[in-house]
């Protein structure tokens, strides 16, 4: 009995070892690791990528700004490209976590709309290209809502009660209901917070569900006749619904950007590079663009695009629907605060 | 038993997977970044005597429970069914119980999100029957439904195996001096097949309790579990202390009730699955 354990032993051990192996000696093909929001690129550019470079592409996606940071931050991820926000790309500038980008090897940069460069929360221009940009706003079900939405105030509305959905991202549910009260959405002050505490969870009672990505087969489906969203999906769900539609309230919503950026430490910096300035080709972003339906900063990818979708203000918002909107700051010592309200309100008992 | 030299990888797995993070648990529960460098603190354990996580801590806790007792209720007879004398030697039925189980429980859970949803198979035959408000998808019941569903093999298969277990001639000698079948279930079949329901309980409660996808996907973000409180910390907030601090609690909680299951479970030897 015990020879026979031992021969197994010994075979386990042989196994082991030339897995271990196996997998030390590795492709000889470049590799580079991207981090992106989920279902925010055309899948098949990817492999486009891949073929003309010869680069082996590890794609993987988040649903919030702050899942990405925690999970970089945490260390242990070796990713190269990564597609945050406005606030989080400046929290990630001043925290020393991104690498200046070489704009010799981005030749496609020109195609970037100037309106989407020096931004304030890269104001150099050193650390990110513009990928996406758009507002937040209110999709709702013209069949199920008869009255005109234009307000925030419709989502404490008792009438719809487990009729809403509300997104599950701290800083945008935070910060419409910080816009509804009139205050700012990048507040400092601690009792606007705490109102706006009372807010969500006064309102938790009339919401369905608090979701992600979820939200656009949710509202497509019927589920429910209001939700928070981001503009773009909006545009995808109009399209696959026509009974939807969008505002932005009059109160005035958040105005963000989606950005390209390489995270500090990586060991592929030039393959990187190559994928940015790929993603910033005409026909490229064009693809991307008219796949995921928002709003692209390419001017030759937007000339490209369905007249259609150009005059429709959910993609394309007019100049006095953004008077109200703000851009997300990063708020370094106050955002545990923020992260402490949304907390409490996940956890609260209606 | 000596311990042999094979016995070490299993040492090293232990000691990787379970000692160290238990340990790193620890530090982090303890432990306060400050200005100057790591503190001492008991912070995060005070800060969770907030009356609003102590509730999500009593919720989780009283749906784990619920959803134990519906397991028990409905486990016991199937163990039982399964395991007579009619169905003894058909294993089919028992092989049919583990099936699903063969398939990932978040694809059966996304199932139930189907089922369950607006216009979903549940809610039209809910409101075929004229139940009011048949939305079942994103409350309670829908998450001790979901419980329920995912959890009942681990009632079941302990209780079945140690029934299957039972000396027959036992029960016949009760049935030889005169006991019917209620007798011979009260007296004979349920106190023997004690250790059996002991391991099941555990075996529910403990996944229940600290879940947070069933509570996540069927619960819809509003009824947060502990579990769900403890991600969104580490995957979120990044605040892994709060997070430590909130599972070691969490833990002290098993342990304390798995203590008290264990003194009955000693008084009964053997069958039991620990």
């Amino acid at each position: 009995m015990r020879k026979i354990a031992r021969f197994f032993g010994i075979i386990l051990v042989v196994v082991v070892f030339l897995t271990i192996l196996a997998g030390c000696g590795g492709t000889s093909r470049a590799q580079l690791k991207v981090y992106n929001w989920g279902d925010y690129i055309d899948e098949s550019v990817i492999d486009e990528f891949e073929e003309k470079y010869n680069i082996d592409v590890i794609y993987d996606t988040f649903a919030t700004n702050e899942e990405m940071y925690v999970k970089i931050k945490g260390g242990g991820s070796d990713y190269d490209v990564a597609f945050p926000s406005d606030y989080m790309i400046e929290r990630m500038i001043r925290e020393d976590m991104l690498e200046k980008i070489n704009f010799d090897n981005i030749p496609n940069y020109k195609y970037i709309d100037d309106r989407f460069k020096n931004l304030d929360y890269d104001p150099n221009n050193e650390y990110s290209v513009p990928y996406m940009w758009g507002t937040v706003g209110i999709i709702y079900n013209k069949k199920m809502v008869d009255e005109p939405v234009d307000s925030w105030q419709i989502l404490w509305n008792e009438k719809y009660a487990k009729q809403i959905f509300m997104l599950d991202s701290s800083r945008d549910s935070i910060g419409i209901t910080l816009k509804m009260l009139g205050y700012s959405l990048n507040t400092r002050n601690l009792d606007e917070l705490e109102q706006a505490k009372e807010k969500l969870i006064e309102q938790k009672s009339l919401v369905l569900s608090y979701m992600g990505d979820d939200i656009k087969d949710a509202m497509i489906g019927e589920q429910a006749a209001l939700a928070v969203v981001w503009s773009g999906d909006a545009v995808y769900m109009k399209r696959e619904n026509p009974d939807l539609e969008y505002v932005i309230p009059k109160e005035g919503s958040n105005l963000w950007f989606d950005a390209m950026v390489i995270l500090k430490g990586s060991k592929n910096k030039k393959e990187a590079e190559l994928f940015i300035n790929f993603m910033c080709e005409p026909e490229i972003a064009f693809r991307n663009t008219d796949y995921i339906g928002y709003s692209t900063p390419h001017i030759e990818a937007k000339k490209m695009l369905d007249p259609e979708i150009l005059n429709d203000t959910t993609a394309y918002p007019t100049d006095e629907e953004l008077a109200n909107c703000e851009v997300f700051e990063a708020l370094s010592d106050i955002i545990q605060e923020y992260d402490r309200v949304w907390t409490e309100v996940k956890a609260a008992t209606k | 038993m000596k311990r042999t030299w094979y016995s070490y990888p299993y040492l090293v797995w232990m000691v990787i997977f379970i000692v160290i993070p238990f340990l790193l648990l620890l530090f982090y529960t303890f432990t306060v970044n400050t200005d100057k460098g790591l503190m001492f603190t008991l912070d995060h354990i005070k800060r969770l005597w907030d009356p609003i996580y102590l509730m999500v801590l009593l919720r989780s806790i009283v749906l784990a429970i619920i959803c134990t007792i519906i397991c028990l209720i409905i486990g016991y007879p199937v163990g039982l069914i399964l395991a007579s004398r009619e169905y003894r030697s058909k294993k089919v039925l028992a092989l049919l119980f583990v099936i699903p189980m063969w398939i990932n429980f978040l694809l059966r859970t996304y199932a139930w999100m189907t089922l369950l949803e607006k216009d979903g198979l549940v809610y039209t035959i809910l409101k075929f029957f004229r139940v009011p408000n048949p939305q079942l998808l994103y409350t309670d019941q829908a998450v001790v439904l979901g419980m329920v569903y995912n959890f009942l093999p681990f009632m079941v298969l302990p209780i079945y195996s140690v029934l299957t277990k039972l000396d027959k001639n036992i029960i016949e000698a009760a049935e030889d001096l005169g006991a019917n079948y209620i007798t011979i279930l009260k007296r004979v079949i349920v106190p023997l097949s004690l250790p059996g329901v002991i391991s099941g309980i555990t075996m529910v409660f403990m996944p229940a309790v600290t879940t947070f996808i069933i509570s996540r996907l069927l619960g819809g973000g509003h009824y947060i579990l502990v579990g769900n409180l403890i991600e969104q910390q580490f995957m979120v907030v990044g605040d892994w202390h709060f997070g430590s601090a909130i599972s070691f609690v969490l833990m002290v909680v098993i342990l304390v009730s798995m203590g008290i299951m264990r003194k009955y479970d000693n008084e009964y030897e053997g069958g039991a699955i620990w």
